[in-house]
């Protein structure tokens, strides 16, 4: 780990100001992932400049009902906040499939968001690795893959997003709130993470210096019954080996709302939009589930050693849109 | 934020320690520190506590697991500078000055929950925590949907098993360590 | 008033307890001796080839970097009688991950920067380190590890097969799997001008320092190597490791007192692994459902290093009765890391196959997995012939049978589901070989009336202090509080390592001879005590070590319940249930401790820990604890050992059997058959994680259909 300087920023603009006036500075909040990056010397910044004292560590319900969660809030407190919890359960339980009670605590919810891939080539400084330095190649193509992914890579990078949490937002239309010098903006959830094309080397949609300050859950998404699930190697403490966040609402008896979004299987949230679309206005039936699923996964092109991860996922939402959907018309 | 912290921020660019003081176990201690020295090391290699054990280095196993202002973490993940200001307590701050042993210790001995005695600090310390967040209502993986937001969440083993699964134990004393927690829960 | 009844056995607490859940029991890398400085070792990035140049510029520019030792500059060192050890030696790259160089620097971070800045060039060669079961150049080894033969014939067992009523002939793989003891393997050194001090994590002090003395070509009594407290081995620390090489090493070259604790993702590759075993069984059985044929072959792998042998098919010459049976190994020497001891080698990898054969086989006949084993127990050890000091594998099989309440099972696969949850239960049989080695202890009667015993005994976490303190007192005829001990220290009477399950027999048989001896002298002693008190010591060479007319062996059975989550094919063990026969158990509490340990980590063997050795790159993928997965709490659920009263005469002056290893040996096979019989599918390929069942799952409801059907 190469030495640097630090900071510690005591407002947004006081971070973001710090972060321009330090080239090859970043952002340090729960530092649960950067740190660990560091040491591997994936990470190598010149700065850090801490954001954990910015005022960002609230949660608070809006005027339009909508709720927004500050970057610096822990996993854990997100995960047992009674909003949450009553609200948004799919945030709750992801959050709380993910990692330890350790790390919950440490982790924030802006460094969620960022948190890079856990692809063995990424962290080996001494493998190819176009994510990690651009133009050195792929080991995971035809190397070990078993844990990566099936949906919208490139010849460039099969690496998966490891977060539980953003899948759980891009499910249930968060935003994702920025600030950085040149003003704040905010980015659907869904779409803040990219899938690599010709640059895996970048992760999310976020601008140079921009800072996370907030997520935003709609109230819209706030009524319908919502829930993760997901599959891992052990019970407990271990990435997805799938996982699926599912927002389902019922009008007449036909799906008014969904919002399905699959995680461990692409270099972001998988969004399953042809999925929804089948769905909306259908009769939540078992047939209209697995029609829309496979609609959904038909795009899957697994490579020699992830193919369980198509039917683990479809089989995942299955059952989680089962139990979303009232037994009688299912 | 009181305006010494804030004051950080105007720091030299340049300079790659600080001075950053740290209550542990109730005595404060100021040093300076590199910036790249995490709160693990600075335990074990400036203050000799070495309670707190280096297994993995990344977050991957507990064994470092120590409170920061209550709440438990993994040492090895931070660095020590982003923590001025606050109360650090390991395992050899959990008991107080006296013989007595804190009550998880006790029935950590008692139980025979350990057989290296590696992992046995960061367990202690996780479940000292695990026990305030349940008792702070904090749910975990395991707990039912329907519980109610907000209320104490009663730990079964299941609870218990989950909201420890932080903590890696190479000897496999996993069921003991669970017949400890669940000999303290008030 | 010998103590005997309430001493030996009894459920003492650990005499060390108290300092490890207070944090104050101190490990290899806590001595901060004055002047301390940290290493940190550069491992090779090419699977073979030759270090070309290494340039320690840019790591000698970083402030706080002392020195950069490589094969070029590091103290030159006499060949060790283990090749791993001849480390910073030669520009020889064996396998990825070998160590090319070490920084030693002021703190950890400068070593870590320093480490990270050192440039090496290589050569390097084509490498091959993928292991197959028809590999060119897999051969048959003279022996395999623990000196056994590789290849033990009886009869005509290929023929015996091929007329057998009932066959079963199936090929099972168990992974590499890593021993990821919490503590990483770390030495602490420094030379008291030309004195070698050393504390190190290791499973027997005394082989460090025969090895320190012959590399560095001292005597043994101008070294100290100290283990006081062990933070688990399981094997991987068993035999010295570069870290105390390298420690010592630079210790050397600087002169100062330094610290190696190993990173985490350094172990796979350097501190021993279990190899992976590819193997085929076939057994045959006769219309009474006993063998007529036990075939168990095995192809495992091991490095350019040296030759080790994963002894798999070993078990297999003492379980059942067959007329007819080969067991057999192959090894090829590729360029990967270099094998070794992983708890219970060979029982625990060969059991699993044999046992899950078994199951098999009583599936093949419609028999009760149970009562096919009894059915097929031996008169005596079906390999050597001898009769077997005691064997109470039946009693295990009958009491597990009671106590898991196996009677009311509905053998049918597949015929217990829980909505999307199939349920099955498993048995599986355990056995470990009784090992003992020669060790020696003295024994103190001092005039306060304590008694002190010292033997370089080493706790790596089995309670060695505490049931060689209930030995002595047992012994000697005291209370235990007056007895006591110290261990963990190349300057206390030689003793054996903490591995093969041998520790507490071979320990305790030199402190029961001390303590019996200084009783004796004490009867004949009259009026108070000298200063110095009255020593006796032991030394069980000869005796520990003569050939025994006897089979000795330690046994058990398993019992497992799991549930398969149909959804997703994640496998989870409901609960466990050990019963073991190994002989007199000296402490009832560290002993329980052991056992389910020992199963725990079997259940790791069978669900979660995997490991894949990259063809393109020659490592473990899964080189940290995220990846490769140890079991978690929330894995480990109703864990339960028992165990049935064995009195044998025939082992040592305790009548104790090992019992570090035997927990794990079994337990995989005996969950793999419980998944069987939850679901109806044999998975021959461990871990069981949820890619290979789910995909199981689906090949069995949709036989010809596709993943995604």
């Amino acid at each position: 780990m190469k030495p640097f300087a630090y900071v510690r920023a005591g407002t947004v603009e006081e971070a973001t100001d710090a972060f321009a006036a330090h080239p090859g500075a970043r952002y340090l909040g729960g530092g649960t992932n950067l740190v660990d990056l560091m040491k591997l010397g994936v990470e190598a910044p010149a700065a850090l400049v801490d954001v954990n004292r910015l005022p960002l560590g609230g949660v608070e319900e809006l005027p339009d009902g909508s709720l927004r969660i500050g970057a610096m809030v822990h996993n854990s407190d997100l995960a047992a906040h009674p909003l949450v919890r009553d609200r948004y359960p799919a945030l709750s339980q992801a959050v709380l499939a993910g990692a330890s009670g350790q790390l919950r605590n440490a982790a924030t919810t802006g460094g969620n968001l960022l948190q890079r891939t856990r692809c063995p080539y990424f962290q080996d400084l001494s493998k190819p690795c176009n994510k990690r330095e651009p133009g050195t190649g792929c080991g995971a193509l035809q190397g070990v893959h078993r844990d990566h992914a099936v949906l919208g890579y490139s010849d460039q990078c099969i690496a998966t997003n490891p977060s539980d949490m953003a899948v759980a937002l891009a499910a249930l239309d968060a935003s994702v709130e920025l600030y950085g010098t040149e003003g704040a903006r905010s980015v659907p959830a869904a779409g803040f993470h990219r899938l690599p094309g010709d640059h895996p080397e970048r992760d999310t949609e976020i601008r140079p210096g921009e800072l996370i300050t907030g997520v935003v859950l709609p109230a819209g998404s706030a009524g319908p019954a919502s829930a993760y699930r997901k599959a891992r190697d052990r019970a407990s403490y271990a990435f997805a080996l799938a996982s699926v966040a599912v927002v389902l609402h019922l009008a007449d008896g036909v799906v008014d709302r969904v919002g399905i979004a699959f995680g461990a299987l692409a270099h972001r949230p998988w969004r399953a939009r042809r999925a929804e679309e089948a769905l909306l206005g259908a009769a939540p039936t078992t047939a209209a589930f697995e029609h829309a699923v496979d609609l959904e996964l038909a795009a899957a092109e697994p490579l020699q050693d992830n193919a369980y991860k198509v039917p683990l996922a479809r089989r995942l939402a299955l059952d989680v849109l089962g139990r979303l959907a009232p037994p009688a018309v299912t | 934020m009181d305006s010494d912290r804030a004051s950080a921020g105007s720091r030299s660019p340049e300079t790659h320690h600080s001075e950053t003081t740290l209550r542990v176990n109730g005595k404060p201690h100021t040093l300076v520190v590199d910036h790249r020295r995490v709160l693990l090391d600075l335990l074990r290699e400036d203050l000799g506590l070495t309670g707190a054990k280096k297994g993995c280095d990344h977050g991957q196993c507990g064994a470092c697991t120590v409170l920061v202002d209550g709440r438990r973490v993994n040492s090895c993940l931070l660095f020590a500078v982003a923590l001025d200001g606050s109360d650090v307590t390991t395992v050899e701050g959990l008991a107080g000055d006296g013989e007595e042993l804190h009550p998880v210790q006790r029935a950590f001995l008692e139980r025979d929950t350990f057989q290296c005695g590696y992992c046995t600090p960061g367990q202690i310390c996780s479940a000292v925590g695990a026990l305030a967040e349940a008792a702070a209502g904090h749910p975990s993986h395991v707990t039912d949907a329907a519980a109610p937001s907000g209320e104490p969440v009663p730990l079964d083993r299941d609870e218990i098993r989950e909201r420890l699964s932080g903590n890696l134990c190479r000897c496999g004393a996993y069921p003991r360590i669970a017949d400890a927690v669940e000999d303290v829960i008030p | 008033m010998t103590g005997t009844e309430t001493v030996l056995g009894a459920p003492a607490e650990r005499r060390e307890g108290r300092e490890k859940v207070t944090g104050t029991a101190r490990y290899a890398a806590e001595f901060d001796f004055p002047g301390r400085a940290h290493c940190r070792p550069v491992p090779a990035t090419v699977a073979r080839g030759r270090v070309t140049g290494i340039d320690p510029g840019p790591a000698l520019a970083l402030p706080g970097v002392l020195a950069v030792l490589t094969h070029e500059n590091a103290p030159r060192l006499a060949e060790p009688d283990d090749p791993v050890l001849a480390v910073l030696q030669s520009p020889r790259v064996p396998h990825r991950g070998w160590f090319v160089a070490l920084v030693v620097a002021e703190t950890l971070e400068a070593a870590r920067a320093g480490a990270a800045a050192v440039r090496v060039t290589y050569e390097e060669e084509p490498h091959d380190v993928t292991l197959t079961a028809s590999h060119p150049q897999a051969y048959v080894p003279r022996e395999a590890n623990g000196g056994y033969p590789a290849v033990s014939e009886h009869g005509d067992p290929d023929a015996a097969f091929a007329s057998s009523a009932t066959r079963v002939d199936v090929e099972y793989r168990v992974p590499p799997l890593h021993n990821h003891p919490m503590e990483p393997h770390a030495s602490t050194a420094f030379w008291d001008g030309d004195r070698l001090v050393v504390r190190t994590s290791s499973q027997g002090t005394n082989a460090v320092r025969a090895a320190l003395a012959a590399m560095f070509e001292l005597p043994e009594d101008r070294i100290s190597v100290t283990a006081e407290h062990v933070g688990g081995g399981f094997g991987s620390k068993g035999t010295p490791r570069p870290d105390v090489v390298l420690a010592a090493m630079a210790a050397r070259h600087t002169g100062r007192p330094v610290t190696l604790a190993l990173p985490r993702r350094f172990l796979p590759a350097v501190v021993g692994h279990r190899a992976p075993t590819l193997q085929r069984l076939r057994l045959g059985a006769g219309a009474d459902s006993r063998l007529t044929s036990l075939v168990h072959e095995v192809t495992t792998q091991s490095s350019r290093v040296k030759e080790f042998v994963e002894q798999a098919a070993v078990p297999s010459r003492v379980m059942y009765a067959a007329p007819h049976s080969r067991t057999l190994h192959r090894v090829a020497r590729l360029d990967v890391p270099t094998p070794s001891w992983m708890r219970a080698p060979g029982e625990s990898p060969g059991m699993y196959a044999l046992e899950s054969a078994m199951d098999e086989l009583a599936a093949e006949l419609g028999m009760d997995p149970v009562e096919l084993r009894i059915r097929n127990e031996p008169e005596t050890e079906p390999d050597s012939g001898k009769p077997f000091s005691s064997r109470h594998l039946v009693e295990c099989l009958r009491e597990g049978a009671r106590r898991f309440g196996w009677s009311g099972r509905d053998p049918r696969p597949r015929s217990r589901a829980e909505g999307p949850l199939l349920v099955g239960t498993g048995v599986a049989a355990a056995t470990y070989p009784v090992l003992v080695a020669p060790s020696t202890a003295s024994a103190q009667a001092l005039p306060d009336g304590a008694f002190l015993v010292r033997v370089n005994a080493t706790d790596i976490g089995t309670g060695a202090r505490t049931v060689l303190a209930q030995i002595a007192a047992d012994a000697l005829g005291v209370p235990l509080e007056r007895v006591r001990i110290e261990v963990g220290s190349s300057d206390l009477p030689a003793a054996t390592l903490a591995g093969g399950s041998s520790g507490t027999a071979s320990w305790g048989w030199a402190v029961h001879g001390a303590c019996v001896r200084l009783r004796d002298r004490l009867a004949g002693h009259s009026g108070p005590l000298p200063a110095e008190g009255v020593t006796a010591t032991a030394d069980t060479s000869g005796e520990a070590d003569a050939d025994s007319p006897w089979s000795r062996h330690a046994f058990g059975a398993h019992f497992a319940e799991v549930a398969v989550d149909t959804v997703t094919g994640e496998v989870r063990v409901r609960r466990l249930l050990g019963v073991f026969a190994a002989g007199r158990i000296l402490n009832a509490r560290t002993a329980r401790s052991q056992f389910i340990g020992g199963m725990t980590m079997g259940l790791g063997m069978a669900l979660t820990e995997d490991s894949t050795m990259d063809p393109a790159f020659g490592d473990f993928t899964q080189s940290d604890l995220a990846s490769y997965h140890v079991p978690a709490h929330a894995d480990v659920p109703a864990v339960e050992a028992h165990w049935v009263e064995e009195d044998d005469a025939h082992l040592n002056p305790m009548g104790s059997k090992g019992i570090g290893e035997i927990g794990i040996v079994g337990t995989a096979a005996a969950v793999g058959n419980a998944v069987h019989h939850a679901t109806g599918v044999r998975f021959r390929e461990l871990p069981l994680t949820p890619d290979r069942v789910l995909t199981g799952l689906l090949g069995h409801e949709h036989p010809a259909g596709t993943l995604g059907a």
